[in-house]
Order: structure tokens, then sequence, then C-alpha cells
């Protein structure tokens, strides 16, 4: 059945503080069929936000294993725990399950289409039956990918990035590529819609009075990576059934096979394999983005509510934002700095510029932080460890846009550990900061406060047991992508603290899983506003109702539940602690 | 609709500016293509959005015309109250069968690319029913 939505009915200001009760939620309302079939067949932005979170975390758990599998391996130089072309398909499929079905699903499927309606006051998701199509071929996709490992020949082994001539059918024949650029193919589909949905849903549904200038970061965030999908996905889509053409259909895209040379240059109708490598990088450095942004409006949903602040230099952040997402789209060729074949000033220079928008958004971070009630809960700690850990990936990264220690360190370790900081400071730092943020909102109890804890810190001290040595081994000289080392150039040391600190974040992981299990069976209740939250999402019940609102509150600035919930403290200038007493009363706060 | 279509505006002029840059001095044509996709897709819905923009402020095209200014949307507006937006926002459907059809529909699709023509037997048909089913629900306002 449908349901019209009627604002007249939400729009309704009831003068009271939301309580845990859900509001004229009336039982005898048919929101359609339940149990398994409730799954397969609802268009509820929540449920389908729930089930891409379910689908992606266990992606991840999946490809960390075969991450500490790969550890094991190179722990000592000549190790028979895998075959070369085991250790092959399991970067590749680590890197492609990460990369392409944990980190930007989590985010964009995951979290920003249970949230970002929440955020803007809407009913639902703009286009609901296309959002539940994404979903499906997500995770049909996933299980495409994962297919690989069944079929005669093995999964893919080219990489995450499947380098031509390298991914061609002479060099890698086999089902196993096929299924992975399949795989690639749905979830590339899949993630076009969400991108879709995401700028019809803000650009169409905000709720009256919540202009553009008042959204939350993580929904401009979400604006922004939806934009970024656009335009990479669909060259990435394009690029890999030119790709299997050339596997099947005997084209020569990405092959120089029958060229020849005329006045010293190739004829103008040749294959190149360089081709691939400009289409998938246009692709991928937005991709990256898409992958960072998201978390970085996660964070920044996260300072401002621990320390009882406004977000500092809102509009700063919003077109900071914009900048680096222009400026992903001109700087893909640094992935190709040592093919020789690029602009290399042109792709420098832009790169170089990144790092200035996020320096504004560092600045603003700790800004928010800044004379703030700090309260050092899971979600802020999580929160704090991205800013570590993406600064020193961020670093690092500014040091790879020069060409000369490009060309120095280009596939080697220190390459490795550069992308591994920046994505587990975005992706699982910012990205389980958001969950055990969020976590309250989506099941109305609480995580376990001491077990996150234990799961911060360990995952923290072994991100860095993990990926510091492998910047010594980078500039040692160890190349990346290899299952055995010459023992006597005194890698091994490194490797196997590398090796023991994934073990450590292997453990952190295990906490979370226990406190999933503890808050299923012994719930802790949350209320509808466990954290104070500031932005619209927490007036509304946790769990939120069918469409979401009954009623909502008047919406005159960015946090509207912050004002309704403290209307002493409105008119608070931009930047300035909402409280009076941030001098005195300086100490931590922990716990809620 | 002022900030959305300056904002998609303003990525299109700066995929542009970047394009042009990119082209004179790099003369590679693969890039160039892709940075002028990017332009394109900052400029055709942003012109769209502005478009409508001057519409509600009375231009019916643009610069040109006159129509009745209907004013901004209340989501637009600073001091807009709830009541403001009173009226259908849309109809949402509930809960539909033909996303996960055409899901289903859709991987043995591309298994059949890999694994054989005979899986798009079953794709295909499925792929036409969902199709059809989701026409047909969306005729009747959304219905399983
Ligand atoms: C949980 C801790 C993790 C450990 C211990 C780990 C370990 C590894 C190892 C051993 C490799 C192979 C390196 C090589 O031989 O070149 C690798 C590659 C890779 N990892 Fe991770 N990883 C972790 C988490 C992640 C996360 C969270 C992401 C992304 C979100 C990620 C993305 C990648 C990518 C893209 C590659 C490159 C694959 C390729 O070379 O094609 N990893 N990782």
């Amino acid at each position: 059945m449908t349901d019209v939505i009627e604002p007249t009915q939400t729009g309704l200001q009831v003068p009271e503080v939301p309580t845990g009760e859900p509001h004229g939620h009336a039982g005898h309302e048919d929101h359609g069929p339940s149990g398994i079939l409730k799954w397969l067949t609802s268009t509820d932005h929540k449920v389908i936000g729930l089930s891409y979170m379910i689908t992606a975390i266990a992606v991840f758990y999946i490809s960390g294993i075969m991450a500490l599998v790969m550890r094991l391996q190179l722990a000592s130089p000549h190790s028979s725990l895998l075959s070369f072309s085991q250790y092959n398909a399991l970067f590749t499929m680590h890197g492609s399950l990460m990369l392409y079905l944990f980190a930007g699903p989590f985010a964009f499927g995951g979290l920003a289409n249970y949230i970002v309606p929440l955020q803007i006051g809407a009913p639902d998701m703009a286009f609901p039956r296309l959002n539940a199509l994404s979903y499906w071929l997500y995770l049909t996709g996933s299980i495409t990918m994962m297919l690989g490992f069944f079929v005669a020949g093995g999964a893919a082994q080219f990489g995450w990035v499947a380098y031509a001539p390298l991914s061609s059918a002479t060099s890698s024949p086999g089902a196993g590529p096929d299924t992975w650029i399949m795989a690639l193919v749905l979830t590339g589909f899949s993630a076009i819609f969400t991108g879709v949905n995401l700028c019809g849903t803000i650009f169409y549904l905000r709720a009256p009075g919540m202009t553009m200038f008042r959204m939350p970061i993580f929904t401009w965030n979400m604006l922004v990576t939806g934009i970024l999908i656009l335009i990479a996905f669909p060259v990435l889509t394009a690029a890999l059934v030119m790709l299997f053409c050339d596997r099947h259909f005997d084209t020569h895209i990405y092959t120089a096979v029958g060229c020849h040379l005329v006045n010293g240059l190739p004829m103008r109708s040749c294959g190149s394999p360089l081709l691939w490598q400009n289409l998938f990088w246009f692709f991928g450095h937005p991709e990256v983005y898409i992958l960072a942004l998201p978390f970085f409006g996660i964070v920044t949903e996260i300072f401002p509510v621990f320390s009882r602040k406004p977000v500092f230099g809102y509009k700063g952040m919003v077109f900071a934002t914009m900048s680096i997402a222009a400026l992903s789209t001109g700087v893909w060729a640094h992935h190709m700095f040592t093919t020789g074949a690029v602009l290399l000033p042109f792709f420098s220079l832009l790169s170089l510029l990144i790092a200035v928008p996020t320096g504004i958004e560092f600045f603003n971070w700790i800004g928010t932080m800044w004379h703030g009630q700090l309260r050092f809960t899971t979600p802020m700690l999580f929160s704090v460890g991205f800013l570590f850990a993406f600064l020193m990936g961020g670093v690092t990264g500014i040091m790879l846009a020069s060409p000369p220690i490009d060309f120095a360190t280009h596939d080697t370790y220190f390459v490795v550990a550069h992308f591994h900081q920046v994505l587990i400071g975005t992706a699982v730092f910012a990205g389980f900061a958001g969950l055990y943020y969020w976590y309250p909102k989506m099941f109305g109890r609480m995580l376990h406060e001491g077990l996150g804890k234990w799961h911060f810190w360990l995952l923290f001290i072994g991100f860095w047991v993990t990926f510091m040595p492998q910047y010594v081994l980078g500039l040692l000289g160890m190349p990346r992508r290899v299952a055995s080392y010459p023992s006597n150039l005194g890698w091994q040391s490194y490797n196997i603290v590398s090796t023991v600190g994934a073990f450590i974040i292997g453990v952190s992981f295990a906490f979370l899983l226990v406190n999933f299990v503890v808050s299923w069976r012994k719930p802790i209740p949350a209320g509808d506003n466990p954290w104070d939250g500031q932005t619209l999402e927490w007036f509304t019940t946790s769990p939120p109702p069918h469409h979401n609102y009954t009623h909502l509150p008047p919406i005159r600035s960015e946090r509207p539940t912050w004002d309704y919930n403290h209307p002493d403290a409105l008119n608070v200038p931009h930047g300035k602690a909402a409280h009076t007493n941030g001098k005195t009363n300086g100490k931590v706060r922990a716990g809620v | 609709m002022k900030v959305e279509s300056l904002f998609l505006l303003f990525l299109g002029l700066f995929f542009g500016g970047i394009c042009l840059w990119y082209w004179f001095w790099g003369y590679e044509d693969g890039g160039t293509m892709m940075l002028f996709g990017a332009t394109l897709l900052g400029f055709l819905p942003g012109s769209y959005y502005f478009f409508w923009h001057r519409r509600f402020h009375g231009h019916k095209y643009f610069f040109w015309g006159r129509i009745k200014a209907a004013g901004d949307r209340p989501e637009d507006r600073d001091d807009a109250e709830m009541a403001d937006g009173a009226g259908d926002i849309d109809s949402f459907p509930n809960s539909s069968i033909w996303p996960f059809v055409m899901g289903m529909g859709a991987f043995s699709l591309v298994l059949a690319m890999v694994f054989g023509v005979w899986l798009a037997f079953i794709g295909i048909p499925l792929m036409i029913t969902a199709l059809t089913g989701v026409t047909a629900e969306s005729r009747r306002g959304g219905d399983i």
C-alpha cells in the first residue's frame, strides 16, 4: 500500500521535547509485509540502509581475514603458506572488497541512506524503488565478486586496478577475471543509482526552512559525494565494458596488437594499454574522495556534539569540501607519474593544491573542539583517532604528489602504508565512529561504552604498529604485491612487527562483534537523543517511525534540535562555546 | 533553487576551465574528453535548476519574458514555517517486490556473460517482468 505524505500532518509543532514514546505512530497502519518478505520488498530507506551496512560490515570482516592471511605469509621471507598465485588473488580480492564493496557502500549506501533523509526532514529517499534496486545490485555484485574464488583458475590476480595488458585474456585467462569485471558493472550501476538518489533527495525533499546552508555538513558532503559518483562511476563502467570486449570479442582497445609506427608515431587508430590507466584513474581518484568525503562528514557531525559547540567555520567547511571534490577530478594521473607519459607539472600542482582545502577542514575540526566541553565517548575517540591517522596518511600523500619522491617510492610499501593510513583513517576510524554514533538512533539501544573503548584503543595501537614499519620497508625498497622477499636485506623484522600489528587490529574487531551481541542480548535503552545531538535526526524517535517524523521543530539554524532543546542558548554566534562555564568546567566529562 | 544551481554551475565552470587548461598544455585527448563530460555534468542540471530559479522569480526563460512570480520554495526560504510546505509531498511506495526481481534479473544477465548464454534465458524474462511490474505499479500509484 502507499502512503501519501502530508506535511500538514507532519508540520504541526507540538511544543514538547520528544520522549521515548513513538509519536502517534498508530500500530494499525499497514506498512507492508513483515519478516523475511519485509527485507526483500521494503523500499524504506532505513531498512535498505541497514541492509547495506550489514552486508558491508560482513564484507569488511571477510576482507580483513584475507589481510591477516597475507600478513601471516609475509612474516617470514619464504613462507609456504600461500602460493604466489594465491597471494595475488588475495591482495586483489582484499583491495577490491575493501574499496568497492566495503568503504563506499558502507558510507553512501548505508549511513547516508539512513541518515540523510532524517537530517533534512524528508520522509524517504526521492526514489525509493531505485534505492532498493541499488541494494540488490550491490548484494549480487558482492556475491559475483566472491564467486571468483570458486571458478576454475581462481579469482582475479591483477590487483584492484586491473591494469592492461595484465588483465587481457592472454595474461589473465579464465572466469575469475570475468566475474571481477561483472561484479564491478553491477556495483557500478548500484553506485550511480545511489548518487542520483542522494542528489534528488537533497535537492527536492528538504523540510521547509531547511535551506542549503542549514544542512548538516554530513548531508552536504553526501551531496558532493553523490555528484562525484556521477562523474566517476560511469567512466569505470564504460571502461570495464571495453575491457570485457577486449577479452572476449576481439576488440583491441587496450592492446597495441597489430599497431605499427607511422612517421615514428603509433598509427592513429591504435589501441593503447595506457588508455586503461587514464580511464581507470579518472574514476579511481575521485573514488578516493568518494571514500573520504562521507567520512569527513561523519566526524564533522561528531566533533560539535561532543564539544557542545556549533561546528567551527560552517561555510568554510562546505566550500573546502566542494574544492576538494572539484580538484579531485583533475589529479588522476598522479597515479601514473612513472609511466613517463603524463603531464607531470599539471598533475603535481593540482595534487598539492588539494592539501589546502583539506588543511582548512583540519583547522575547522580542531577549532570546533577548541574550548569546548569535550566528552571522550567512543564515537569521539574514533573521530580523534581519525584525525591522527588521516593526518599521517595525508602528509605522506603530499610527499607522493611530488614526482621525484614518487619515482623513488612508487609501487613500494611506502605507498601501501600511505593508502592504508588514509583509508583506515577514513573508512575504519571515521566509519565506525559513525556506527557508534548513530547506532542508538537506528536501534534505540546503546553500544557498550567499555567494549567500544577497548575496540578503539586496540585498533589505534594496532594501526600504528602495522603501518609505520611499512614506511620504512618502502624506503628500504621492498616492492608491494610480493609474496616472498630476500632474507638477507633486513626486511623480516619490520614485517614481523607489521604482522603483529595486523593481528592486534584483528582482535580489536572481535570487540565490535561482542559489542553487537551484548547490545542484542542485554539492551541498554538509549532514548531519542542520548548524545544531546544537534541536528534534525535526533528529534525523532529511536528508531524513527515509518516515514520518519510525526512533527518537526522550526528550522532556524543548522542545528534545529539543539535550538529546540536549549532555547536559552539561541543566537550564540558561530564558533563560540554555547555555554557560559567553558573556562571553569574544562574538565573532561565522561559518559553522557 | 539558487544555491543548488550556482553550486552545479560553479562546478561546470571549474571543470571547463581545467579542461581547457589541460588541453592546451597536454594535448591529451582521453583526459580532455572526460573533463569535458564532467563540465557538461555541471552545466546541464545546473542550468536546469537556474531556469527554475528564474521562473520562481517571474522570469519566463532565464532572463527574458515574464510570468507570475511564485517565490522561492519553502525549503529555500530562511523564515519558512512547517505549514508552508502543506500539501502532498509525494506518494511513496511502501514496499515493492520489483526491485528485487530486477536485481535478480541483472544478476543472471551478468552471470550469463561469464558462465554461458543459457543464464540469459532466466535473466531477460525476469528483467521484462520487473520492468512491466514496476511500470504498472507506478500507474496504480505504487502498490505491491
Ligand atoms: C585491517 C587491517 C588491514 C591490513 C592488515 C591490510 C593488509 C594488506 C596487505 C597485506 C595488502 C597487500 C599488500 C601487497 O602485497 O602489496 C593490502 C593491500 C591493499 N589493501 Fe589492505 N589491509 C587492511 C585494511 C584495509 C582497508 C580498510 C582498506 C580499504 C578500505 C584496504 C585496502 C587495500 C588495498 C586497496 C590494497 C591494494 C590491493 C592491490 O595491491 O591491488 N586495506 N592490505
